[in-house]
């Protein structure tokens, strides 16, 4: 049982991120009708925020130390963040520490605004073209972004830690009634999902109670109807493009301190993803939500000792198995609209 | 017996009823029109047709064989060829290349694997797309892409591909929905002169009822996915329930 | 001649020309001197050149004339190596079993894939590719060991039964491939004055197999099936509606291509007999993508062409570092000297990729028909022909 637990636990944390991966991806198809494989590239841009602001908060500058010297007899010289000298040591430790959750702040608009500039230089060029040219466009974005990131900040991943208060693990067994270290989670990690779970709320509500939300949904069931009102729908798509960059970049920025940032983890989370997607049903929000969340778990009970012992190498194609019964046997997923990406 | 037999049709779409006890008999060489309001059921009795949905119950037999469960190439082979509302033809390959494509399935049936063979040598081919494109007066536009010409051309051509096939039943639906009244007398003359020239059977679903009455030899109206009666087109005409259905409407 | 029109058969005695005197044209720079770094006549990169020429020319097969957009066809590749290093373990380290069982291969698990992942379109089937090919990557990184090698891949050994063949040299060492005698390693050098050229065994075996493979695919890019193929891209509905069964033509041209994709595999390991799962991975589908689609697709020579740019990119090109790119510079002032490096720096050299994924984006938007409608386009200006003049030659596939 306590194993049972466990394993739904360590599923959540990557569920969480692929759920929001695929939310973005699946905001961009039902709206724009965009298969976007530069998605990943704004999930890694997120994380990456986070890599910059870390950076940013520890900008230094060298101070002599006259207590202390070098090995060879000179006045040390340390590195004093300029934060200390605006907010004093203890204040500039906390917010260097705090970097993560302070880059959620910073990213939003940075993301949005990536997003904005994305839909209106380049996707909207590619409304009317062919989803194999779409993949095609964003394929050498996604490979562009890359490549500018790994000019300047190398090809190896970059630590971004957690703030000290999420670091260490939270005992579950004993709030459950089991023996202590029965069922040990990392903080950060329920942190992530916990954030998760409200981005996700937040995009819902979104949806469902504004204006604005009931609209798109409205461009999302049939575009040209809401055309014909009269509803400027291009201006609202460029900002839901705006919206699932920002939820890509938010899942980035959380997801830096479980896996330090490399240039690649987009391309690495994307295939994911997209499976994902299909298997929630393309066009569907909670189908992408619900899959996200079922494939993050079932990967992690496939990677039980039990499970592998029985079948080798499950938990390596888990998710593409799964991936492929359902494109055969349900061809619209899970919750799949009819009609969306068939020609 | 008619080339075509369509025996108590009936489907449902969820609640509604889109097609209910369908019979219809389409004659060997005669052009018969299916008319009705919108929603009658013209399209879905269509699609039954071509095997691109299956009616959930009754049988559609064409020249003595089932068509129903069968693929629509499937179809297609069995002698039934179709024209869409909307021009449906290789918009990235040439008019040559169109008419020569029907000409293989017609010859190779639906699939073979000719694949050293060179397209220049199929001299046989060649000369049956040529003649074809000859009687529909677009030779001289042979090696234009087909994307590039203009719409009445495009349907010329794609009946051109039908023909090429030399089916025993053409099926068209709406052939001149969209048409300018000069294009719309031109595919008159033309789907006329096919009557005539090859007597192919055809069957037409058509909104404008000058292009119905010009050309058909019997008329089927379905309303509310019925057949309300079925007579040559001067009984049509008169008949009360029509009008009353249907041609009160459109003021004829 | 040879079953091909005038205007091929012209094409594909380029393509012998170029390939029979690449040794020469790839090494136009005297050794030593400042611009030798771009040189690529040297064997191992002029066999690359030829394999993934083939591993584009059968992918644009389904790609360029189908439409349906594959991202896994590495694993074909992979496949094929395995299969071909497998015979030098087995049977004897000539490379012809070798290169005939890795076509034998790939053609069958691109059969069984292709069976599959054909019941869908569009992004459906990219993504049912993209899975298969991840899947078979994951296997043959893990489970699979026994047969693939694993992490550190399928090699060699001095214990191999290799029935046919000595399972070591006289001298005790692991024997290298070779046709009937012939290693193909071997190389023959011919100094010319300043001038070193490099004829390879091994290259001249794969180029060889690449003028085959591209007659063949020119005799399908002007067959019926190839007519049918391009037909299935332009509009499936009149496909049906014509009689036609569209999936066994699109499963045949997938085969057709994943046998392509074997025998660059098995090539591939000719050349270095080892195999390893990183070839099938789904960002080495991305590259023959990248490949094809930069050279034309649709287009004969086109993917070739691409190939060989990335290619040469990716050996060539990436080697030019700062320090070089001073030197270039060098007849500017200091300050402006720094300033046109500092600009430059980041595309070329370690930022190779990101100029080719700006190129890449470049065609995508600008140029469908690639770097081959790129050069037909300078070429009608040149020629100052009538922009109608180009179009009637639609009927045909470009070049």
């Amino acid at each position: 049982m306590d194993q049972f637990i466990l394993q739904i636990l360590n599923g959540l944390d990557k569920g969480s991120a692929y759920a929001l991966i695929a939310l973005g991806l699946t905001l961009i198809f039902g709206t724009l009708g965009v298969v976007n494989f530069a998605h990943g590239a704004l999930f890694m841009l997120g994380a990456f925020v986070a890599v910059t602001v870390s950076n940013l908060l520890t900008l230094s500058h060298k101070v002599v130390d006259e207590t202390r010297t070098d090995f060879l007899g000179n006045p040390l010289q340390v590195d004093v963040p300029y934060l200390y000298d605006f907010f004093g040591q203890a204040a500039g430790d906390t917010i260097i520490d705090w970097a993560v959750p302070i880059s959620i702040l910073v990213a939003i608009p940075i993301m949005v605004a990536i997003g904005f500039a994305m839909e209106r230089g380049l996707i909207k060029y590619f409304y009317k073209r062919p989803h194999a040219d779409q993949i095609l466009v964003t394929f050498g974005l996604a490979i562009v972004i890359q490549e500018i990131v790994k000019y300047f900040y190398g090809a190896n991943p970059i630590p971004t830690p957690a703030p000290d208060a999420f670091v260490g693990s939270f005992d579950f067994g004993v709030v459950l009634g089991f023996d202590p270290n029965a069922i040990i989670y990392p903080y950060w990690r329920l942190v992530y999902f916990f954030f998760s779970v409200v981005v996700i709320g937040a995009v819902f509500a979104f949806l469902q109670f504004t204006t604005f939300g009931m609209v798109v949904r409205a461009g999302m069931a049939d575009r040209e109807t809401v055309g014909i009102l009269g509803i400027d729908i291009d201006k609202r798509f460029t900002i839901m493009f705006g919206i699932a960059a920002a939820v890509a970049g938010l899942a980035g920025v959380m997801y830096a301190p479980i896996n330090s940032p490399n240039y690649h983890m987009g391309m690495d989370f994307l295939v994911l993803s997209f499976v994902v997607v299909v298997v929630g049903g393309m066009g569907s929000l909670p189908g992408a939500v619900a899959a996200g969340f079922m494939l993050g778990i079932l990967e992690s009970f496939a990677s039980m000792s039990a499970v592998i012992d029985l079948l080798p190498g499950i938990n390596q194609i888990i998710i593409y198995l799964v991936a492929i019964i359902i494109l055969l046997t349900r061809p619209r997923g899970l919750m799949g609209r009819k009609g969306v990406m068939e020609e | 017996m008619g080339l075509l037999e369509v025996k108590g049709i009936n489907k449902r779409f969820g609640g509604l009823q889109a097609l209910g006890d369908v019979n219809l008999s389409i004659k060997e060489n005669t052009t018969h029109a299916i008319i009705g309001p919108n929603g009658a059921g013209k399209s879905t009795l269509l699609n039954v047709l071509v095997g691109k949905l299956i009616p959930d119950s009754g049988s559609v037999m064409f020249d003595g064989q089932s068509v129903l469960g069968r693929a629509p190439h499937e179809i297609n082979q069995m002698g039934i060829s179709r024209v869409f509302q909307t021009p449906e033809i290789f918009s990235d390959l040439s008019v040559f290349e169109n008419v020569m494509i029907p000409c293989f399935a017609k010859r190779d049936g639906a699939f073979r694997m000719h694949a050293i063979e060179s397209i220049f040598a199929e001299k046989g081919i060649q000369q049956q797309a040529e003649s074809i494109l000859d009687d529909v007066n677009m030779l001289e536009k042979r090696d234009m892409l087909a994307s590039s010409l203009s719409r009445g051309d495009k349907r010329r051509l794609e009946m051109a591909m039908c023909l090429v096939q030399d089916p025993k039943l053409l099926l068209l639906d709406e052939p001149t929905a969209g048409m300018a009244r000069a294009d719309t007398q031109n595919t008159i003359a033309l789907l006329k002169e096919i009557r005539e020239k090859r007597g192919i059977t055809m069957a037409i679903i058509e909104h404008d009822m000058n292009v119905v009455f010009s050309l058909a030899e019997r008329i089927t109206v379905l309303a509310q996915g019925t057949p309300l009666v079925e007579d040559t087109p001067d009984n049509i005409k008169g008949h009360p329930k029509v009008r009353e259905a249907y041609l009160g409407e459109t003021q004829v | 001649m040879l079953g091909l029109e005038k205007k091929d058969f012209r094409l594909l005695l380029i393509v012998i020309g170029l390939t029979a005197f690449a040794p020469f044209l790839l090494n136009p720079f005297p050794e030593g001197s400042d611009l030798a770094q771009f040189n690529a006549g040297y064997p191992d990169l002029m066999q690359r050149f030829v394999i993934f020429g083939i591993f584009a020319i059968g992918f644009n097969i389904l790609f360029g004339l189908t439409g349906y957009l594959s991202f896994g066809h590495a694993a074909f590749l992979g496949a094929g190596s395995y299969g071909a290093v497998w015979m030098f373990k087995l049977l004897s380290m000539n490379v012809l079993p070798a290169i005939a069982i890795s076509v034998v291969i790939a053609g069958l698990f691109s059969l069984l894939i292709g069976y599959i992942s054909l019941r869908r379109s569009g992004i459906y089937f990219s993504i049912l590719t993209l899975a298969f090919a991840q899947m078979s990557f994951a296997l043959a990184y893990s489970v699979l060991t026994p047969i693939t090698g694993g992490e550190t891949g399928l090699q060699l050994a001095l214990s191999d039964p290799r029935i046919f063949g000595a399972a070591q040299t006289a001298t005790g060492n692991i024997p290298v491939p070779a046709l009937f005698g012939l290693e193909m390693r071997s190389s023959f050098e011919w100094n010319v004055g300043a001038w070193l050229f490099t004829f390879n065994a091994g290259y001249y075996l794969a180029a060889v197999f690449m003028i085959i493979a591209f007659y063949i695919s020119i005799r399908i890019f002007r067959s019926p099936f190839g007519m049918m193929l391009r037909a299935i891209k332009s509009n499936q509905t009149r496909m049906s509606y014509t009689g036609l069964n569209a999936r066994p033509y699109t499963l045949a041209a997938f085969v057709i291509s994943g046998m392509y994709a074997g025998l660059a595999g098995g090539l591939m390991a000719s050349m270095d007999p080892l195999a390893g799962a990183e070839r099938m991975q789904w960002t080495a589908s991305g590259e023959v993508v990248l490949m094809t689609i930069l050279g034309g697709a649709g287009t004969l020579i086109g993917p070739v062409l691409g190939a060989g740019m990335i290619k040469y990119f990716e050996n060539i090109f990436s080697k030019i570092n700062e320090t070089i790119l001073h030197g270039w510079f060098a007849f500017l002032p200091d300050g402006l000297e720094d300033v046109v490096v500092a600009m430059i720096y980041p595309f070329i050299g370690k930022g190779w990729h990101l100029t080719l994924g700006i190129m890449f984006m470049l065609v995508v938007i600008f140029l469908p028909g690639g770097l081959v409608q790129g050069g037909q386009k300078i070429a009608a200006l040149f020629s100052r022909k009538k922009a109608e003049e180009t179009k009637p030659n639609a009927t045909e596939p470009a070049e």
